[in-house]
């Protein structure tokens, strides 16, 4: 049988959508855990880490990077920032972590996550409010608007097609990103493809591969109709030439 | 806990016991990068070329290496080794792929930005399209694909360890059995040569560039 012929066995039966014994698991200290021979349970897994991740990153890097932007100071940092988390590879941080006292497991995985979902938020929302035009903020000053005011009603309005654009690439690569979980005994979607290397079933790793692929662009749709709907109307117009 | 042996996370003793194993995994890295981000430029060249001057390949081409972006580096690695087995070859073509985009991005963009006047001066002197093309929009487009080649190598740098699902990460390799036997030395070790090796090429091609572009460095001079 091909591989492709696996994968969409393993896709398409029932059983491995909603696993053996349903969507959760017991554990031995009375709590529960998702069941990993179900692909729904481990998507909505995958899901909870992702968002878990971003959320923790959005709500320490967008009021950082929106008061950064507003003062128009750091912007050396949020580039350095940027830099060094690109050369960082996810598997060193998973790997660091596990070895120290936050050990492994799905909240070391988030936590390494949401640590690389904060640089793109932190950069689009500061440059999202530093680059408003400077006369757009005087005309603000002058008919007087407090600072909070121009930053609330000014300048975030005219920001937040980049700010939300952050906050899409954030997610959808944090969906990519969190696979690697399941190398360091974390869940998620991650699972079907290591569990398919481990027993060399490839089927499997492709069906993992696909389906993670398919919820990358799936978060990557969702969040890109969000910011179109977030976008204040009279901005709509533009934010989509430039998309 | 404070009977257990001792797990330091910088031992320069496990450097000195190790230093084989850790220059192999750190050529097989270095060597696995340079050859990737070489081929993504060699297949990048010609498509961004392609893209810019035949209209209706432009939206394809940037389409087809974003959606190849967005595949999971795990699920990529995974998804080519039921083709091209496990090892080298897998993890090469996954790199390659993931170079590809930022690199046709960044030529497309530093083609399109050469300024026009700078263009049709040359070609009223007579300059046949490919002498265009090699002797003046690419010496102009160059700060622009320097950028996008930074990119693409340190990305490449951190991504050769995920290579690990098929037995080929080179420092992740190392990294990963730091994780099962919980040894920090390893784990320390092997990201920090990871971190050092991005910085050390990025700072070559930087070098490499400056060194390509001298009249950068006169104009900065002026």
């Amino acid at each position: 049988m091909s591989i492709w012929a696996e994968a969409w066995e393993f896709i398409s039966t029932g059983l491995d959508w909603t696993g053996e014994n349903g969507l959760t698991r017991p554990t031995f200290d009375g709590g529960w855990k998702f069941a990993n021979d179900s692909i729904l349970a481990l998507t909505i897994e995958h899901l909870y880490m992702s968002f878990a991740a971003v959320g923790i990153a959005a709500l320490t890097a967008l009021p950082l990077g929106i008061a950064l932007g507003h003062v128009r100071r750091g912007g050396g940092l949020t580039v350095a920032l940027s830099n060094v988390s690109r050369a960082m590879p996810t598997l060193a941080l998973l790997t660091l972590f596990a070895a120290s006292a936050i050990g492994f497991g799905n909240r070391a995985v988030i936590i390494a996550a949401a640590i690389f979902a904060f640089p793109p938020i932190l950069t689009n929302a500061f440059t999202g409010m530093a680059d408003v035009d400077a006369d757009v903020r005087d005309a603000a000053l002058g008919q007087g608007l407090t600072r909070l005011q121009v930053a609330t009603r000014v300048e975030l309005p005219l920001a937040w097609p980049l700010i939300a654009a952050g906050l899409r690439t954030s997610a959808s690569q944090t969906v990519a990103t969190v696979p690697l979980a399941a190398l360091v005994a974390g869940g998620g979607l991650g699972v079907i493809i290591n569990t398919g290397l481990a027993t060399q079933r490839y089927g499997e790793v492709l069906a993992g591969g696909v389906l993670v692929a398919a919820l990358t662009l799936a978060v990557d749709a969702a969040m890109g109709a969000l910011q179109r709907r977030l976008t204040p109307l009279p901005l709509r117009a533009t934010s989509l030439v430039s998309a | 806990m404070d009977d257990a042996p001792p797990n330091p996370w910088l031992s320069w003793r496990y450097v000195e016991s190790n230093l084989t194993e850790l220059s192999d995994q750190l050529t097989i890295h270095t060597t696995l990068t340079l050859e990737a981000v070489a081929i993504a430029l060699a297949i990048a060249f010609p498509l961004a070329v392609l893209a810019r001057n035949v209209r209706w390949l432009t939206r394809p081409i940037l389409g087809i290496t974003g959606v190849l972006y967005t595949v999971p580096s795990l699920a990529l690695f995974a998804l080519l080794a039921p083709f091209t087995g496990i090892g080298r070859t897998t993890v090469l073509i996954g790199l390659v792929v993931y170079a590809l985009l930022v690199l046709v991005r960044n030529i497309i963009a530093g083609l399109e930005g050469v300024d026009r006047d700078v263009v049709d001066a040359a070609r009223g002197l007579g300059y046949s399209r490919l002498r265009l093309l090699w002797g003046v929009e690419i010496p102009n487009a160059l700060p622009s694909i320097v950028a996008g080649l930074r990119i693409a190598t340190v990305t490449t740098v951190a991504l050769v360890t995920v290579g690990v699902v098929v037995g080929y990460g080179g420092l992740g390799q190392l990294m990963f059995r730091g994780f099962q036997s919980n040894y920090r030395a390893q784990i320390a070790t092997s990201v920090i040569l990871c971190l050092v090796l991005a910085l050390v090429l990025d700072l070559a091609i930087v070098m490499a560039a400056r060194a390509a572009m001298p009249w950068a460095r006169r104009r900065r001079a002026a």
